[in-house]
């Protein structure tokens, strides 16, 4: 019943554009890794080049802070998650799914706010490449201009998803938008759970090096 | 569509009983790869968090996102990706560390 | 109506197609309709191919003569680097998917709209938005790295606008991905009942290898340029050799997209002549299942052969080894593809309509440009010929001659379908004689310039090689009049054009079995396919004399 008021242009059932949908959104996701991808592939290429730097660096990042919001990350991953199997399995779960994606929106913010310390205190330590940088070895600014760009451009991956998924939870709670079954809701986690799955990967690579030396 | 093959009362308390104990699992690989980089390995120290870190991205897209009851069609998107990104990292890596290895 | 009547169709219900379907600037401006947003990326791309053409036909005057008397080698620098981004990136690599492909996808398959129609515009938008912060770099003063930012020059010494330079493509590159992601979707879910994979016209596969190509590079692209943004806009000493960084990783990034993206240029217009040989020989198409097999391998290979741009960049030479051999072997597929072309041209009942000569064309200098290829593949030589005029000679026969010739064939292929109207044919054949004949004395006379020495990307040179730069540069000036002369006579067609049927070349696509110009949607009623295409002649037969089978089991009478 609700069927008819998802179903847009040119699909003829529910289940085609579903599954179009998420193709899609698949497709699109293996786009983002190669752009991950290549980024994590320069910071492989300048670690193995120099490794000493590489961990000498990484020491300095503040592990607190990354493994709070990698925590925080993957708690979001948790409501988001059950909010798309809510949806999906069209059991009238509104309640639910408008409080996980609202719980996901705050874990966002969360993971942000978090984010914004640690870059307050990474520019109190100098951490930012250029004159005054704190270390000594060349490299190390390497490292920490890939650890600049890497979790920015992470964050603004984060801030798309804030914004997707607020819209979605705003719909819902003011009833304009059909929760069951949406496709919608389902693409929005998966774009959202690879933003965690990147993070995933960053976390040990910018924070984990050079904690046992 | 994937949810019809399952219990049709499911409720709120299943969602959260299955994803929670997922969840559980991530954070005590957290907690274990963050114990793992305080220990002295030497050169495992990476492998170990990394191997790691893949092993809660697999978690997180094999049961959060949900590809192991999707379509071959969608396994065969999410692998394309990783294909070629072994395909980048090993053709630059071939140059790089040749050159590394010759100076 | 009379037409429709003549061949023996019944008059359709009054309906408007697509074209009369609104006629205001925001029902364009708004529309999610594909063939809508084919012809927005058409007027757009036009603008474009003939901004970077001036540029370049600034260069080609400044390189008649050996001491360069008419612009600074600044100004030159710039306008070469011009010509290069913006043919790249705002006229080849959106030029066929973009314009024919966007029309045609939809309606070959039979289906009425793409995958994601408001991504679908979004894509024009984004790329609006990309042409505009260029057309910004280029009134703001240009840049003046190549159209390869090559760093440390582009990060750290250009003095030029480097960073809107790169915006520009940076946000080009997600108008590509949009479009990408949208067709393989489309291609994957849409097609209409009896439509399988194997039944797909040559160019609906050559759209899908392109837009592998482009979801799957485009972003390392992305990454390659952002980095080069962050450098020099934020200070990050990503390349900076003092702090250890490493120049010869940006090639790794860009090439890694720039390679294929010679694919996502070259698959597309192979495609078109896939479709445009077979109709104007009357005959099946020779090997359909090669066809789609090397188009595949072409799209996969292309990944694996980025390193033979980089033979002299310092690069190990271990790996230079490696990448010269797969260069070799992508070779092999693009071998077949032209075998499958001649052969399917063998006892046919060939017609020499301008389509046809376009395509004709598109295979002898995408042969020419092939062939060279192998040379620069070739370690030794590449040595010898690295950044000379025998590599520009041959990428242009591979872009300008195969892509441009194949861009023009789609033209007039599909201009009544897109239209409505015929083209004047005499006029059409004459366009595609002139510009072959430019084209090749343009650019062959650069191989031998190239081969005994002259490098690219100078704005003087030794006075030896002033006659080749002379034959360039006459050729240059009919290639210039090949290429406004259609803009002409098509501008025409378009009032005084003689109304076109909706199957005028009695090809097989299901695209010929709507009207002309199309519904908004499409079909009136929905195609069912029970045929490969191609169907030209009955088994056993060389070639077809009649009317070939189409590929709509139930056309529109």
């Amino acid at each position: 019943m609700s069927d008819a008021a998802l179903l847009k242009k040119p699909w003829q059932s529910m289940a085609r554009q579903r599954d179009a949908g998420t193709f899609g959104i698949w497709v699109f996701l293996a786009s983002e890794m190669l752009f991950f991808g290549a980024l994590i592939l320069t910071y492989t290429v300048y670690r193995v080049s120099d490794p000493a730097a590489f961990t000498a660096a990484a020491r300095e990042t503040d592990i607190w802070y990354g493994t709070i919001n990698t925590a925080i990350l993957l708690t979001s991953s948790l409501t988001m998650a059950v909010a798309v199997q809510a949806s999906t399995a069209a059991l009238g779960f509104r309640r639910l799914i408008v409080a996980c994606l609202s719980l996901t929106v705050a874990l966002g913010v969360a993971f942000l706010v978090v984010k914004g310390f640690e870059y307050k205190e990474d520019i109190e330590h100098h951490l930012v490449p250029g004159l005054h940088f704190a270390l000594a070895q060349p490299a190390a600014q390497i490292f920490f201009a890939l650890y600049w760009v890497l979790t920015g451009v992470h964050a603004i991956h984060l801030t798309i998803g804030l914004g997707l998924v607020s819209r979605l939870a705003l719909l819902i709670w003011r009833r304009k938008l059909v929760f069951d079954d949406n496709p919608e809701i389902e693409v929005t986690g998966l774009y959202w759970h690879l933003v965690d799955i990147i993070w995933i990967f960053l976390y040990p690579l910018i924070y984990l090096p050079g904690r046992a030396s | 569509m994937t949810a019809k093959s399952e219990t049709p009362t499911k409720t709120a308390r299943d969602l959260w009983r299955r994803n929670g104990l997922i969840w559980a699992a991530l954070m005590v690989l957290l907690a274990l790869t963050l114990s793992f980089a305080y220990v002295p390995l030497g050169a495992a120290n990476t492998p170990i968090a990394l191997g790691i870190g893949a092993t809660k991205a697999g978690l997180v897209v094999w049961l959060f996102m949900e590809l192991a009851k999707s379509s071959a069609l969608k396994r065969l998107a999410a692998a394309t990706g990783l294909v070629w990104l072994c395909v980048m990292f090993t053709l630059t890596l071939a140059d790089v560390l040749a050159r590394l290895h010759t100076h | 109506m009379s037409d429709a009547l003549a061949t023996g169709n019944l008059p359709f219900p009054p309906r408007p197609d697509y074209l009369r379907n609104g006629r205001t600037v925001t029902s364009w401006l708004t529309t999610t309709d594909h063939k809508r947003i084919a012809i927005l990326f058409a007027l757009a791309i036009t603008f474009f191919f003939f901004l970077a053409g001036a540029a370049i036909t600034a260069v080609r005057i400044e390189l008649l003569s050996p001491q360069g008397h008419f612009m600074t080698s600044d100004t030159y620098n710039k306008l070469f680097s011009f010509h290069g981004i913006v043919m790249v990136w705002f006229f080849l690599v959106p030029s066929i998917p973009n314009t024919f492909g966007n029309f045609l996808i939809p309606m070959m398959i039979g289906a009425p709209d793409v995958a994601f129609p408001r991504l679908n515009l979004l894509s024009w938008y984004l790329f609006m938005i990309a042409g505009l912060v260029t057309v910004y770099m280029l009134v703001a003063g240009g840049v003046d790295t190549g159209w390869t930012f090559y760093t440390p020059y582009s990060t750290m010494f250009s003095n030029t606008h480097v960073l809107a330079a790169a915006a520009g493509v940076f946000i080009a590159g997600f108008s590509s991905i949009a479009s990408g992601v949208n067709f393989i979707t489309t291609i994957h879910m849409l097609r209409a009942p009896g439509m399988t994979w194997f039944r797909l016209p040559l160019f609906v596969w050559a759209i899908y290898a392109t837009s592998i190509i482009v979801v799957l590079a485009t972003p390392v692209l992305a990454i390659s340029l952002m980095l080069v943004i962050a450098e020099r806009w934020l200070g990050l000493p990503i390349f900076d050799p003092a702090h250890g960084g490493d120049p010869i990783l940006f090639q790794h990034l860009f090439w890694f997209y720039s390679h294929p993206a010679v694919y996502i240029m070259i698959l597309p217009a192979m495609g078109v002549v896939s479709e445009i040989i077979p109709c104007f020989a009357r005959r099946r198409i020779f090997g359909y299942d090669f066809m789609v097999y090397a188009m595949l391998a072409i799209a996969g290979i292309g990944f694996f052969v980025w390193g033979h741009h980089m033979f002299v960049s310092g690069m190990s030479p271990y790996a230079g080894l490696v990448f010269s051999f797969l260069s070799f072997i992508i070779a092999v597929p693009s071998a077949i593809k032209v075998f499958n072309w001649t052969a399917s041209l063998y006892r046919g009942q060939i017609s020499f309509d301008a389509p046809m000569l376009y395509a004709l064309g598109f295979v002898g200098l995408f042969t020419t440009g092939g062939l060279s290829g192998l040379f620069l593949a070739s370690i030794p030589v590449d040595v010898h010929v690295t950044d000379t005029y025998f590599v520009v000679a041959h990428f242009h026969y591979i872009m300008v001659g195969g892509s441009v010739s194949a861009f023009f064939a789609a033209l007039h292929f599909w201009w009544p379908k897109i239209t409505g109207r015929m083209y004047p044919e005499s006029w059409g054949r004459f366009g595609a004689i002139l510009m072959y004949f430019g084209f090749n004395l343009t650019f062959f006379p650069q191989f031998l310039a190239g081969y005994l020495g002259m490098p690219r990307r100078y704005h003087t040179y030794p006075p030896e090689f002033q006659i080749y730069n002379i034959m360039s540069s006459s050729g240059a000036a009919i290639l210039a009049a090949a290429y406004l002369l259609p803009l002409g006579y098509l501008t025409w067609s378009l009032f005084y054009g003689k109304r076109a049927g909706s199957n005028p070349w009695r090809a097989t696509g299901l695209e010929w079995t709507t009207t002309s110009p199309p519904p908004p949607e499409n079909f009136d009623s929905q195609p069912r396919v029970d045929r490969a295409p191609y169907d030209y002649h009955p088994e056993g037969y060389s070639a077809g004399l009649g009317e070939p089978e189409v590929q709509n089991a139930r056309e529109v009478e």
